[in-house]
């Protein structure tokens, strides 16, 4: 295994979505390449910090106008039926 | 009713809960992946279950549960809030009028998301046509792979404080092309399998896959501009 090898894997690789024997290929690869180490580092901590960090704001007047949304639509398709 | 009585009864849930919010088990804040329980699993079965016969309560308790995720999902998909809101609006409507539909094969929650990230998509195509284009193949080409790695030194998320960190996150996702924001914000940030994502989106499971890498890789590339030993002691 290269480092493009690794490059190309390193998704599936920190999913756990790998066969086991390439698993071992790219661990053994590992052990001798700063580079990929460090790749493989950083690929891990961009998904947690995006997987950790709530970036988006739920405002309260949006909330109110999405119940207010639904109770009206609600009212109708119960007319309606 | 009965039925709904009964869920209500099991997470000692009142009525009338778009007037009044209840909080009720939602995926963990701190780990999103992981995904509810079985016990949640089968509340949202009944609550389905309850809406489905007419309970217009037992809909409201399931908006209630997820707007919140769905909203966050429009947002990231449309970056503009206007959309985002009206995406999720019709997502709810749609779900609501259509709840007959549902087979439940799939979970309510992966269903509705499927919903939400089409309305989301149409606005998004849109307003920017040319930048959105799910059915054709991405290019192959190896500009993706990195060629210099550097060191960010100790632990960014103690060198930055948080709202700095948040501008950073914000910053670098909007700069992703939508192709691949879709599939990392369903995948890395929704918590969504890559099943469910390809689903969602309409694309392969093997295209979810290539797009997530090229996404991670590409977010890795941009937050390196900020994170790299020295940028920020």
């Amino acid at each position: 295994m290269n480092c493009e090898g690794v490059a190309r894997r390193v998704s599936n690789y920190i999913d756990g979505d790998l066969e086991v024997l390439v698993v071992e290929e790219i661990e053994l690869h590992l052990k001798s390449c700063q580079h990929c180490t460090i790749l493989v580092q950083q690929t891990r901590l961009t998904v947690t910090l995006y997987r950790d960090s709530d970036l988006v704001d739920f405002p309260k007047e949006v909330q109110l106008r999405l119940h207010e949304t639904l109770r009206r639509e609600i009212r109708r398709q119960k007319r309606a039926t | 009713m009965a039925l709904y009585c009964a869920t209500l009864a099991m997470h000692s849930i009142q009525p009338g809960l778009l007037a009044n919010l209840v909080k009720t088990p939602t995926l963990s804040a701190s780990n999103p992946h992981r995904l509810p329980s079985n016990v949640a699993r089968e509340d949202e079965h009944l609550l389905v279950a309850s809406a489905k016969a007419g309970d217009a309560s037992a809909f409201e308790e399931l908006v209630n549960r997820y707007e919140r995720k769905i909203f966050r999902l429009t947002m990231n998909i449309t970056r503009n809030r206007e959309d985002a809101e009206d995406a999720m609006q019709d997502a709810f409507m749609k779900a609501y009028s259509h709840l007959d539909r549902f087979q439940e094969e799939s979970r309510f929650y992966t269903w509705l998301v499927r919903i939400a990230a089409n309305e989301a998509l149409m606005r998004l195509r849109k307003r920017r046509p040319n930048q959105v284009s799910l059915d054709e193949p991405i290019e192959t080409e190896n500009d993706f792979i990195p060629q210099q790695i550097e060191d960010w030194g100790p632990s960014p998320e103690q060198r930055f404080a948080q709202t700095e960190m948040r501008d950073i996150l914000r910053t670098v996702i909007e700069e992703l092309a939508p192709d691949f924001r879709i599939v990392f914000v369903l995948r890395d940030v929704e918590g969504l399998s890559t099943e469910e994502t390809a689903e969602a989106v309409g694309i392969s499971e093997a295209a979810v896959k290539s797009r997530l890498l090229r996404a991670r890789l590409k977010l890795r590339q941009k937050l390196d501009r900020h994170f790299r030993k020295g940028v920020k002691q």
